[in-house]
């Protein structure tokens, strides 16, 4: 995954041989809390410590933020603590969900069921 | 339904409003409670969500809240009490996409209309009931194997 995004690591240096099969991205925590699967890959933009309390309560496997985002040094804390890695790459979010989809991490979802009222 | 059966677990958790940094804290408390009692991993996800959707809406509306969590035989249960302004209209704001966030709420990546359906969506059970002035009071259930 570092080699297909030229990503860098922030967090977790030491637990990155995990095994992931989905991803979910979005810079909008309020639906990654309504679609993001248990063990998926998070893909955002978003860098403040409520993206890793996200992807916390979601048993997210790693965040990985794109268009060479850099969190604060909270957020590094806070992940570290929690266990949750991050990496973060300079590619874009379509181009790094391509490049992932590429490799045969499919979307923890593909389309969302009929829903009234969503803006 | 026989006598009531004893609790295996509860305890209760403060949230102060508009301290954004702390949201979450209450959540990954639960979280971490909820998997060392041996709760299956599906239901503390859920738990957990459904905590996590209630602090942020606490942080971002209420002044104060108190949360209490209930492990029993069978359920979980989270209960949210709130001080704060209190919802006007129910049924608008269970809707999807309804939202009175500001933009220091959405820049946190929240307030998309979202939390009140996740909050129901992720319950077994899940009761509302707010006044206006005075607060919102949260009541949520989840069964567990």
């Amino acid at each position: 995954m570092r080699d297909i995004l030229d990503a860098e690591i922030i967090v977790g240096e030491d637990c990155l041989d995990l095994e992931v099969h989905t991803a979910f991205g979005a810079d909008l925590m309020s639906d990654v809390l309504a679609f993001a699967k248990a063990g998926s890959l998070l893909l955002t933009g978003l860098t403040n410590t409520q993206v890793i309390r996200t992807a916390n309560v979601l048993d997210i496997a790693a965040i990985i933020l794109v268009r060479g985002k850099k969190p604060s040094s909270e957020t590094i804390a806070l992940a570290s603590e929690l266990k949750i890695p991050i990496l973060t790459t300079k590619y874009i979010l379509f181009e790094t969900a391509g490049r992932l989809y590429m490799k045969g991490i499919v979307g923890c979802l593909s389309k969302v069921e009929n829903t009234s009222g969503r803006t | 339904m026989g006598e009531p059966k004893p609790n295996l677990y509860s305890e209760s958790f403060h949230i102060e409003g508009g301290n954004f940094n702390s949201a979450g804290i209450v959540s990954t408390s639960i979280k971490s409670i909820l998997k060392k009692l041996g709760i299956p991993g599906d239901i503390v996800r859920k738990a957990a969500i459904v905590s996590y959707e209630a602090e942020i809406n606490v942080v971002s509306y209420a002044k104060k809240a108190v949360v209490n969590l209930t492990v029993g035989p069978g359920v979980v249960r989270i209960e949210v009490i709130d001080e704060g302004q209190g919802i006007p209209n129910i049924d608008l704001a269970m809707q999807e996409g309804y939202s009175t966030a500001d933009q220091r709420i959405r820049e946190m990546g929240f307030g998309a209309g979202m939390g009140l359906c996740n909050i129901k969506n992720y319950s077994d059970d899940f009761h509302i009931e707010s006044e206006v002035g005075k607060g919102t009071h949260l009541k949520m259930t989840i069964q567990t194997p």
